[in-house]
């Protein structure tokens, strides 16, 4: 078996085979082995992710430009576009802006409780969305205990896409603002430097690749989300219909070149915007002190 | 100053987040709990439950292998695409939910690229359990990945190469020396993409159907019975939300208690 193994990767003699390996290993040459289950893992990609978001752009234009360009320009995909993209940016600025202030306040201040802040700040990941939209309605649905009723109104989708974009910047920023050397902002302060000063010269530069980071993800998911709007927006349409709802709406109608269209037009957008944010966060980390070291590898 | 930015903090995440889970407890045993278990022994709510374990428990089984396949690749091998590839596992995360499962139907569907096809090989893939598979395991691909990779690129190879010198074959070094190095984060990973796969509702409407009692999730359950109306329907949906809400918390606890170890 060990012999077969180290030929495997070549027909020299067996010391020589295992320093190619080594070498293959740690800089290049796949093994048969490693070829096959990069074979298969490919192949299973784009029967699963490439495909079916080719089919997305193919049938979108399959008709022409022209239809494309009509489905996607009807008073009702309009409406719904401008919402789900405006409501997303707001709420992608809000949390670039609160995002860092908790993740500033969960690593520099210490308070009784900030554990279960800590813990609740990973809620929105692990809720499921539906039961997201349910708790949202129970809290600001009719029957609410605040009397207040955003059922409808554009303030619930925003509210919702709020919820769970949570946790994005927050748990990009919060690594970086740990791994800060706390003596630079001394010795800005020992130089003179007020807090604001200290926070726009020294803190600002270094985090801001983790908050642009976090702030693509918040962007891409609030774009796209679904379940936790469609109970509290009540889908009215050109009111509070989001774009998720209503390429479900003409996939169930039976206009899935529709539904394609105004998906391919979401990707679109979210490409821009999130290439958009990449080239900012490249020029922020070329300027500022440290690279950010993202869990889940968020570029 | 510290103190304001505290209370924001503070009033922030309860206001969004805590208040609203308390409030869902309040609505789901405002009738005590003799209701509650009414709805949770109804036969809807089992078959429900069934089916979300079984296509959730498939989604991770699929995601944790192709996962730890796909780290070991990344992280061992240079190849031409190697960053294309790396950018393909993340793209799923970017793109709604819903999309992905429009893109399922458009290929596996009955008008679909490949739908008739797979249809005369006498197998059904939307609308059917399979195709809710396949969308839990794209909505879900990349978190095995992301989380083994780290750990994995940090530790090496010197060990599995001194194995491999020793005469150690592929199958003995990855029991031996890789899945032991990789074990927290792939835990890690692996609550995340179940917590993830359990809860997953827009991809999973598209391709279901969602008939009752058949190709229902516990999402689905708790859409469809919210969007009936009525005071049971409303009960239903709570109950399983409660249900679903509870196993989220689990996950939290698990979470919480993995990370430290993976950090490490």
């Amino acid at each position: 078996m060990t012999t077969t193994d180290t030929t495997d990767h070549g027909s020299a003699p067996a010391p020589a085979a295992i320093s190619r390996w080594a070498r293959g290993a740690t800089n290049g040459g796949l093994t048969p082995a490693a070829g096959l289950g990069l074979g298969v893992g490919v192949l299973w990609l784009s029967l699963i992710v490439l495909l079916p978001i080719a089919a997305v752009v193919v049938n979108a234009f399959e008709d022409g430009a022209a239809t494309f360009w009509a489905n996607v320009t009807t008073e009702e995909a309009l409406s719904t576009i401008r919402l789900t993209v405006g409501a997303s940016l707001l709420v992608t600025l809000v949390n670039a802006v609160v995002g860092t202030l908790i993740a500033w306040v969960l690593v520099r201040d210490s308070f009784p409780g900030q554990r279960a802040i800590e813990v609740i700040i990973d809620v929105p990941f692990a809720l499921p969305t539906i039961v997201a939209g349910l708790v949202l309605i129970s809290l600001y649905g009719p029957d609410g205990p605040f009397g207040v009723n955003l059922v409808g109104t554009r303030t619930g989708v925003v509210l919702a896409m709020l919820f769970v974009t949570l946790p994005f910047v927050v748990r990009s920023v919060q690594p970086v603002l740990m791994a800060m050397e706390r003596d630079v902002e001394e010795a800005a302060a020992s130089l003179g430097a007020g807090g604001f000063t200290t926070f726009r010269r020294i803190i600002l530069p270094t985090i801001t690749p983790a908050v642009l980071a976090g702030a693509a993800l918040a962007f891409a998911r609030a774009l796209g989300e679904f379940g936790s709007i469609i109970l509290i927006s009540a889908n009215l349409i050109g009111k509070t219909e989001v774009a998720s709802a209503y390429m479900l709406k003409l996939v169930e109608s039976d206009d899935p070149v529709a539904a394609a269209s105004v998906a391919t037009l979401l990707l679109i957008v979210a490409i821009v915007v999130l290439v958009l944010l990449d080239v900012l966060q490249r020029f922020a980390t070329r300027r500022g002190a440290t690279t950010p070291d993202l869990p889940g590898g968020a570029q | 100053m510290k103190g304001v930015l505290r209370t924001i903090a503070v009033v922030y995440v309860l206001g969004l987040v805590a208040l609203p889970v308390v409030t869902v407890l309040r609505s789901t045993f405002a009738d005590g709990v003799g209701p509650v278990l009414d709805v949770l022994t109804s036969a809807d709510f089992i078959s429900a439950l069934r089916l979300t374990l079984t296509v959730a428990g498939l989604a991770v089984l699929i995601n944790t292998v192709f996962g730890v396949g796909m780290a070991i690749l990344l992280v061992r091998y240079r190849f031409p695409g190697h960053r294309l590839l790396n950018a393909v596992i993340d793209l799923p995360v970017s793109i709604s939910p819903v999309v992905v499962g429009i893109a399922l139907i458009l290929v596996y569907g009955t008008d679909g690229w490949f739908g008739p096809n797979v249809e005369a090989a006498g197998f059904q893939v939307i609308f059917a359990t399979p195709g809710m598979v396949v969308a839990t395991v794209i909505i879900s691909l990349p978190l095995v990945v992301r989380e083994v990779i780290p750990t994995l690129a940090e530790e090496g190879t010197e060990q599995d190469q001194a194995a491999q010198s020793l005469g150690a074959n592929a199958v003995q070094r990855f029991r031996r020396i890789t899945l032991p190095t990789i074990r927290w984060a792939l835990a890690y990973g692996v609550v995340l993409s179940l917590a993830r796969s359990l809860g997953e509702f827009g991809a999973v409407r598209v391709v279901s159907g969602s008939v009752a009692g058949e190709s229902q999730t516990l999402t689905l359950f708790v859409n469809d019975s919210y969007q009936e109306f009525g005071p049971d329907a409303e009960r239903a949906a709570f109950s399983a939300a409660f249900v679903l809400m509870m196993i989220a918390v689990l996950f939290i606890v698990l979470i919480a208690l993995l990370r430290p170890k993976e950090k490490s």
